[in-house]
């Protein structure tokens, strides 16, 4: 019984990770109707400009706050410049120049920062604190959580509340409409993309110190698992993809507790296959109305 | 008594019937268009035979490589540029298929059965068995589409090499396995260059992946496959069974992948899942893009692509002088970002990719050729 | 009376089929203007021009005196130039109210747009009503009302209606062309008016434009098109 509670805590830590990337996932799907496969690489490469920046500063918190804003920056500028001509071809054509970022992604950081693990250490301490003899969160743990569901509820004030979050969605849902109002809808498209890239670099940041360290290749599980979540709450739906990343990492910290960590790539695909054949909407598929 | 005219209802076609190449537009025997590649087939087979005669062992060994993911490519862009159906996960069905071969030939080898039909008999194990994989990967993606297919074949990649260390038993972990080398048949002689056999082999076994596919693709299932891609509403008003011609290209892919995968591993006579990462699935998409989608000779440019991508890097640290730092670290790198930028360079500017080019090229030649007057003065008709 | 929109050898295509061809008409201000015609005349192409979501080949656009050329289709509104299209255009997604507000957001006036906001919910009580549904709950006349409605916001000079009958049930079409008609007389509006009912149209323009094949085939006053028979058959077909 201990160890269900030990392997619910951390499930939940890890989930409250994949929550944000699935978000992200979902931002860039909801505003530009495409899956950024770039987004993982996207986020192992502003981590490792976060790490620069804290050993550089010797502060992780300049760093935290060097890889958002890097990822903001990367956001953007991958929508001008590449997203925004590759969707003329047919919807394949994104996805494949997002791998073609993926590849230089990882090229470049290899050969810049060559092939080996860098060390990425967390701020707070990792290991469980024990509340009444049950093994608990740790530090770390708390603080992934408040960061991931802080993150989360900023956003969705910011689009409920707000009318840079009303241009957006209503760009994302109607864009043609959205332009005879007035509507930017290219800059609400690159803002969109900003958005998405931040709290992805935000999750890298927050996930890659529970790892073997800085890798370039060390967020491809991730996003993998990231995407199942987003799929498992439906890819339309924000609330979705929180509710999906946190399901999703409970069933996988119980399936590697008590399965083993070798079945949890198993576990995945076979999440994945199971939700995509029985409801291909998610489990929040809200009915798409269209605009009229 | 008279006979009387009836109605007669033809005999419903053979299902074989259309896999076989359709009548060419113009008319014609309907089995022109397979002795034509029968013919490409032998003329190509026998150059490569008798270049392989000149060529060292490792040139050899490099013709041998292409010839294995030449394989996996034309099957790839078969599915990905005529089916639409993006998939990532090839390397995993390379995979499948070099396992296959390597556990079937350490099967035998354990029993001590021996011949020369051994290595076929495990390439078509290879072949049977990556088929099924594509069929259950195949069932589950025809009811996707887009995003989901290209994740779930991502999801694929990333995970199914993991198989090997759940069952370190059968898979032998990361370490993976040895199996016997392919050895030249005696009846060619004492000091026949072995490299130059597996090219050989390596050569047969593309020579039959494009035969099987041209053929395929000039069919009736191969204009099914298009018809899928460009409208699905419109190709299951039109009577075509839309779920069944993307699992069975799916399927079709991937016993090419597999026969690739196993060749492949003949070549060095070992499998490991450290062979087949994710990138390679990746590599193998970029590929058939800069070859040219859905183009069987595009898919000949994306398996040279494959080789010099492994080899340029060896290539590059041995010619210029590096320390030994920035060597490793440019090592793979630097030919790996050059072609992903090439990649999205023509995803963005020349979707057709290489072999597109080329027809561009070759139709603007044979139009300037065309719009020469004819010596006795007249210009031709448009 | 001065034209708020002039439209000289207009003509559009897409690609290379030819949908406009050489358009050339005049709004004058304070009016109701009616482009009739027939199902691929033309009519929804020329006002997607106008707002600028379709590029045209040839011919030049003005608006209040300013050519359009090169002036982005987001900008278009800021000048007075709003675009009901085809369909209504009521996000779904969005409540009442979120449609609202974003017909007015580009204003800089935060208490002007407030208050037409108001305005809004007082020329049409079942929005005001609804504020807080979501657009696909409504039906198909409370959309229209929504519609126009978030397009007032923007205080118009021009307002470019699609076919705003469409799918609407007479009573509540009649409702709708009456309130064309109070704008027009009290605020001064100018109205350009796609319509296949053309009774309906006819009875609320002050002139009327008929198309066939992408061109205009023949512009009068309004009562000329209702009264005189052979004009009406020639054009209108009864």
């Amino acid at each position: 019984m201990q160890r269900f509670w030990f392997l619910t805590f951390d499930g939940l830590a890890a989930g409250a990770v994949y929550a944000a990337f699935a978000l992200a996932l979902v931002l860039i799907w909801r505003a530009a109707r495409v899956v950024n496969f770039a987004q993982g690489a996207m986020a192992v490469a502003t981590a490792y400009v976060g790490y620069a920046v804290a050993s550089a500063t010797g502060s992780y918190w300049l760093g935290l706050a060097a890889a958002v804003l890097s990822g903001l920056a990367l956001g953007a500028l991958v929508e001008r410049v590449l997203m925004r001509f590759a969707g003329a071809g047919g919807p394949l054509n994104q996805v494949i120049v997002a791998l073609g970022l993926v590849l230089v992604i990882q090229a470049v950081l290899g050969m810049i920062f060559g092939n080996g693990y860098r060390p990425a250490p967390a701020p707070f301490d990792t290991d469980a604190l024990t509340i009444g003899g049950v093994a608990a969160l740790s530090p770390y743990d708390i603080w992934v959580l408040g960061a991931a569901l802080t993150v989360v509820a900023l956003l969705a004030v910011l689009f409920t509340r707000t009318p840079v979050g009303l241009r957006m969605r209503a760009a994302a849902f109607a864009p043609e409409v959205s332009r005879l109002l007035g509507v930017s809808v290219g800059r609400m498209l690159t803002l969109g993309w900003a958005l998405a890239a931040g709290v992805g670099a935000l999750a890298g940041m927050l996930v890659v110190p529970t790892g073997l360290g800085l890798h370039s290749h060390a967020m491809d599980l991730v996003f993998v698992v990231a995407f199942t979540a987003a799929v498992v709450g439906g890819l339309d739906s924000p609330v979705g993809a929180v509710v999906g990343g946190l399901l999703v990492g409970l069933i996988l910290s119980y399936v590697t507790g008590y399965l083993g960590p070798d079945t949890t790539p198993l576990a995945v695909l076979v999440l994945l296959l199971a939700v995509l054949l029985a409801r291909p909407g998610g489990l929040f598929s809200a009915a798409r109305a269209r605009h009229v | 008594m008279t006979a009387t005219p009836t109605e007669t209802t033809p005999a419903a076609p053979s299902p074989l019937r259309r896999l076989l190449p359709g009548a060419p537009p113009g008319g014609g025997p309907r089995g022109s268009t397979l002795l034509r590649h029968l013919a490409v087939a032998v003329l190509a087979g026998t150059l490569v035979v008798l270049v392989t005669n000149q060529l060292a062992p490792y040139q050899n060994l490099q013709v041998a490589r292409v010839c294995a993911f030449l394989c996996v490519t034309a099957g790839h862009t078969v599915l990905v540029g005529l089916n639409g159906q993006l998939s990532l996960g090839h390397g995993a069905l390379m995979a499948t298929g070099a396992y296959t071969v390597a556990l079937t030939q350490r099967g035998l080898d354990e029993r001590a059965v021996g011949g020369w039909w051994t290595l076929p008999a495990s390439l078509l194990a290879a072949v049977a068995v990556t088929a099924l994989g594509g069929l259950v990967v195949g069932l589950a993606a025809a009811r996707l589409r887009g995003p989901y297919l290209a994740g779930v074949t991502l999801a694929v990649a990333t995970l199914v090499p993991a198989v090997t260390t759940i069952f370190t038993g059968v898979f032998n972990g990361e370490q993976g396995l040895r199996f016997p080398a392919a050895t030249p048949p005696a009846a060619l002689g004492a000091y026949f260059q072995p490299e130059r056999w597996l090219a050989w082999i390596a050569l047969a076994a593309a020579l039959l992946t494009m035969l099987l596919l041209a053929n395929l693709v000039r069919s009736r299932f191969g204009r099914s496959l298009r018809a899928v891609r460009d409208d699905e509403v419109a190709a299951r008003l039109a009577g075509i069974p839309v779920a069944g011609t993307q699992v069975l290209a799916f399927v079709v892919s991937a016993g090419c992948a597999g026969l690739g995968g196993g060749v492949y591993a003949v070549l060095t006579a070992t499998v490991a899942p450290g062979k087949f990462p994710l990138d390679l699935s990746l590599f193998l998409l970029m590929a058939i893009v800069i070859g040219g989608l859905g183009s069987l000779a595009g898919a000949v440019w994306g398996a040279l692509l494959l080789v010099a991508l492994q080899d340029l890097p060896g290539l590059l640290t041995e010619h210029l002088s590096l320390s030994a730092g920035l060597a490793q670290r440019l090592e793979g790198n630097l030919a790996l970002a050059v072609f992903g930028l090439i990649l999205i360079v023509v995803m963005l500017a020349a979707p057709g990719g290489l072999q597109g080019g080329l027809r561009a090229v070759g139709a603007r030649l044979r139009g300037a050729v065309r719009r020469r007057p004819a010596p006795g003065g007249r210009s031709p008709d448009r | 009376m001065t034209a708020v929109l002039e439209v000289e050898a207009l003509s559009c295509g897409y690609g290379p089929v030819p949908v406009l061809r050489d358009v050339t008409f005049t709004v004058p201000a304070g009016t109701v203007t009616a482009v009739l015609g027939a199902n691929g005349a033309g009519k929804t192409t020329l006002l997607r021009t106008l707002s600028g979501l379709l590029r045209p080949s040839g011919g030049r656009i003005r608006f209040a005196g300013e050519d359009l050329r090169g002036v982005r289709v987001e900008h278009l509104v800021r000048r007075g130039l709003a675009h009901v299209p085809e369909g209504r255009g009521v996000v779904t997604e969005l409540t009442v109210a979120e449609n609202l507000r974003l017909g007015g957001l580009w204003r800089r006036d935060r208490v002007d747009a407030r208050r037409a906001q108001d305005e809004v919910y007082e020329l049409f009580p079942p929005l005001a009503h609804r504020r807080d549904h979501a657009g696909h709950q409504l039906s198909g006349g409370e959309r229209q009302m929504l519609a126009i409605g978030r397009a007032l916001i923007a205080r118009p000079r021009l307002l470019l209606l699609d076919e705003p009958s469409l799918g609407l049930a007479p009573k509540v079409t009649a409702q709708i062309m009456a309130l064309l008609r109070r704008l027009r007389d009290e605020r001064g509006l100018t109205v350009l008016l796609v319509e296949q009912n053309v009774r309906t149209a006819l009875w609320v323009a002050d002139q009327g434009i008929v198309m066939a094949l992408g061109r205009v085939v023949t512009a009068a006053p309004a009562a000329r098109l209702r009264d005189d028979d052979q004009l009406r058959h020639a054009y209108l077909g009864f």
